[in-house]
């Protein structure tokens, strides 16, 4: 007799249009296990699951839920066949309460809202092991606590199949720890878990079996005991890929861009950047570490020229750009690129097409009232052969395209002005192991070509192998800048969480001074050594 | 004399009422129709189609109870229309809103003037009609002194917009249909995904509350008097209801507040002079505004309230989230 299954998924097909997301996919998910779904952005993860979970409905093949075959033509239905999704883009009502959240899919819930709803939600996700404010609003919550949120919600639906869409993408160190510690429970109560991720630590911490996808299809279920990270990325891309990333050495020039007691408030009036004191150089890419909201958000808006400072100074190439108009910034080669959480926020305007973001930055170089759309084309065209974007043109709308292209295009609109100093955050965030090194490629070219990097980043390990040197944040104190190739994860993790400060390691010169400053004299230390 | 002046502002605080309900039978059906996430800018069309088929055909059955239903009826058949048209062909709301108004406007005066043939009926010719829109004086309210006369002596349908507005209210905060229906508004994708019906919320909840505001324009038929006569009964007041949504903050119970702030300047066009000859001291000046400022101001007052609202921070707003904006749920 064959084995029986909480889900199954035979030859599974789903296109759109004239693109195949799905095609011919397998897939089988025992009870009580943790499956890993891998692979590349635009590989199909998300579409197959969003058929499990009654978002789209497939176009051939066939569905089964423990050994019935099943039609999932709505939520409603998922629902009912005990499947949750969390998805990616969390769906919750802003407005509402953590419990009205949950209320409102309630089957069998009273004509009237009544006070003690709160205390059942609470009682329930307690019972689950959560801790929850029913009575919070969604809008105050951080990512984390929606992601909780979107976990018990499902759960008090009932499911027994549980799906996440990269949960990990949004997270810290401790909050991925923290949901692994979830998922293993949940598995324990013999629910079964398909997890997305394109992280292969994760995939080989936490699942038993993974399922691998490439270009929509099917390329096979390993057992997670018996591969590793080389075999998943083969796998995953095709062929072998070389996972070191290179850090070229590189002639540095003088301080490009140098920060001096620099104090920036948040949109809510707390100190976000406390007294910082940095400088980059051409030729080297610093890194930025530190826990998320340590105010690595208002340093890239406050060198862009998109937040006012409190206090400080910051002069590029010996002139002052405090003060300045964004766009007075971006003509003196600084560039800031900015990828957000959510991921499509910032810098692109989804709607509209390749050529038309391109447009936007350059819009002005156009002689007289008309837009250049003939140069705005050729730059998109540029912009997609040398970064290897996949989309059917350049006129295809940016939403339309998978997260990684999305940031290709951002990056490579940033690069296509020729800045000298680039300023970005997350340029990786979410993105599968291909495009990932697709970006450290570009930044590498830029450093070659004589730029400074800022890096702000979440992986620790990609920071160490391609930055030069690395600042850590604090709580909006600079807690030291170390070499990349001298320090160790464990020092990185100390200096993040402000146990160890080594600002004062040098006391011949004040931290984040450069030697030959171009500062005028008076402001300097006496500057031997830097760090 | 002194029972003159307090007679004078009796009248002035009854009229307040009398001549705005409309708005507020626009304003609650219209923050119904919100909440389900569908901006429907058709609320004048719909309320002229209540109108004249309301008028019509209830002086036919001599009833105002069938006036009522027709009216609400014909606004409800409007709303079908805007549904079937961008909830299930996902048309542009805002085009389909003001389409409908042209449409609601055409209709009405085509049915009330360009049908040739026909001359309708004149309202006082129907003794159900006449006494059914009579006042009705609430037992002890009505007698305090200067406000009672003015805001609990009213007809049936002055009680019947006011108890809609509260008992909506009730059930968009306190009902777990409600609560529904306003996650439809705020995030459909998220109210989809918990197994609520997206498209039953908007169909049913537009339709309800296209009737309400057909109900609000039998209101003006009735109110204006009795007989057709070639200027639209409407008169603007669809348009002044859907800024008072925004007045009121998506609330139907400070729609009540707002229809009553809104109707006194409102009012002054009509009761202005009667207050300057009145208190020829304090308020003589109101007879020196030329009546074209007091018809140009609920206007203003209008363009002012959404200059304010606007500025109100999105915290705290009842705006949805949604608003105006279709739902696919296949939407990549």
């Amino acid at each position: 007799m064959a084995e029986q299954y909480a889900i199954e998924m035979r030859g599974i097909t789903k296109t759109f249009g004239s693109v195949v997301a799905n095609k011919d996919v397998e897939l089988n998910v025992r009870p009580g296990e943790i499956l890993a779904l891998l692979g590349e952005n635009g590989s199909g993860k998300t579409t197959l699951m969003n058929m499990l979970s009654g978002i789209y409905a497939p176009d051939s093949g066939e569905i089964r839920v423990n050994g019935q075959p099943v039609t999932i033509a709505s939520p409603q239905d998922a629902k009912r066949l005990g499947i949750g999704m969390v998805h990616q883009h969390f769906k919750l009502v802003d407005v509402f309460s953590a419990a009205d959240n949950i209320w409102m899919g309630k089957e069998k819930a009273g004509f009237l809202l009544k006070k003690n709803r709160y205390d059942e939600i609470e009682a329930m996700a307690k019972k689950f092991g959560f801790d929850l404010d029913p009575r919070k609003k969604v809008h105050n919550m951080a990512v984390s606590e929606k992601q909780t949120l979107e976990i018990i919600k499902v759960l008090y639906y009932g499911a027994k199949v549980i799906i996440l869409d990269e949960p990990t993408a949004v997270l810290t160190v401790q909050e991925i720890q923290k949901l692994f510690g979830v998922l293993r429970r949940m598995k324990a109560d013999g629910h079964s878990v398909i997890i997305i991720t394109h992280k292969l630590n994760e995939v080989l911490d936490i699942s038993d079996r993974v399922a691998i996808l490439r270009k929509g299809e099917y390329v096979g279920t390993v057992n997670t005991a018996e591969t590793n990270e080389q075999q998943l990325t083969e796998y995953m891309v095709g062929r072998k890929v070389d996972l070191n990333i290179e850090r070229p050495v590189v002639e540095k020039t003088r301080p490009l861009l140098e920060i001096r007691d620099l104090t920036i408030k948040n949109d809510e009036g707390a100190v976000a950047i406390d007294h910082v004191n940095f400088y980059i150089r051409g030729g080297e890419i610093l890194g930025v570490a530190g826990i998320a909201g340590c105010g690595q958000k208002e340093l890239c808006e406050a060198i862009a020229g998109l937040r006012p400072i409190e206090q400080g100074q910051m002069i590029h190439k010996g002139d002052n750009i405090v003060g300045l108009s964004p766009k007075a910034i971006l003509d003196k080669g600084i560039s800031m690129s900015f990828i957000p959480e959510d991921r499509l926020g910032m810098g692109l305007a989804p709607s509209l097409s390749i050529t038309d973001n391109m447009l936007l930055k350059n819009y002005q170089d156009a002689k007289g009232p008309f837009v250049d759309r003939k140069q705005g084309r050729a730059d998109a065209e540029h912009v997609i052969q040398e970064l290897g974007v996949v989309t059917p043109s350049a006129e295809t709308p940016v939403r339309r395209l998978s997260g990684g292209n999305v940031q290709k295009v951002l990056l490579g609109r940033e690069i296509k002005a020729g800045p000298n100093v680039i300023i970005t955050a997350y340029p990786v965030r979410g993105l599968d192991i291909n495009s990932s090194y697709a970006i450290y490629n570009i930044l590498n070219q830029q450093k070659k070509d004589g730029v400074g990097v800022l890096f702000v980043g979440e992986d620790l390990d990609v920071m160490m192998a391609l930055c030069d040197k690395i600042m850590v944040l604090c709580h909006g104190k600079v807690m030291g800048v170390v070499h990349a190739h001298k320090t160790t994860k464990e020092e990185l993790g100390l200096m993040m969480t402000g146990s160890l400060d080594l600002t004062n390691k040098y006391e011949d010169k004040p931290a984040g001074f450069a030697k030959d400053t171009n500062f005028a004299p008076e402001n300097q230390g006496d500057g031997k050594g830097e760090t | 004399m002194e029972m003159d002046k307090l007679g004078v502002l009796t009248t002035f605080v009854h009229n307040i009422v009398v001549y705005n309900i409309p708005l507020l039978y626009g304003t609650t059906g219209e923050i119904l129709v919100e909440k389900s996430g569908s901006l429907n800018l058709g609320v004048e069309g719909i309320m002229a189609v209540g109108a004249i088929f309301g008028y019509i055909l209830g002086c036919y059955a001599n009833s105002l109870g069938a006036g009522i239903l027709v009216a609400f009826l014909a606004g409800a058949l409007c709303g079908l229309l805007f549904a079937v048209l961008t909830v299930s062909l996902q048309a542009n709301q805002n085009i389909t809103g003001l389409t409908l108004t042209t449409f609601g406007l055409g209709l009405y005066f085509f049915v009330g003037s360009g049908v040739k043939a026909v001359s309708w009926p004149a309202m006082n010719d129907y003794a159900n009609i006449k006494n059914g829109f009579a006042d009705v004086a609430i037992p002890g309210l009505s007698q305090i002194p200067l406000i009672g006369q003015g805001l609990f002596s009213h007809n049936l349908l002055v009680y019947l917009g006011v108890v809609i507005a509260l008992v909506m209210w009730f059930y968009l905060s306190r009902t777990r249909y409600g609560l529904r229906l306003r996650s439809v508004g705020e995030n459909p994708g998220a109210a989809d995904s918990v197994g609520i019906n997206v498209k039953r919320y908007k169909y049913l909840h537009i339709c309800v509350g296209c009737g309400i505001m057909g109900i609000g324009g039998y209101y003006m038929a009735l109110n204006m008097s009795g007989s057709f006569n070639s200027s639209c009964w409407i008169n603007g007041y669809g348009w002044i209801a859907v800024a008072l949504v925004i007045f009121a903050n998506w609330n139907p119970a400070l729609a009540i507040l707002g229809t009553f702030v809104f109707g006194f300047f409102n009012t002054l066009r009509v009761s202005g002079s009667s207050l300057a000859a009145a208190f020829p001291g304090g308020l003589g000046w109101l007879a020196a505004v030329p009546t074209q400022l007091y018809q140009a101001l609920p206007f203003i007052i209008t363009a002012i309230v959404l200059v304010v609202t606007s500025v109100r921070k999105r915290e705290g707003s009842g705006q949805p989230q949604a608003l105006g904006l279709n739902y696919f749920r296949e939407e990549r």
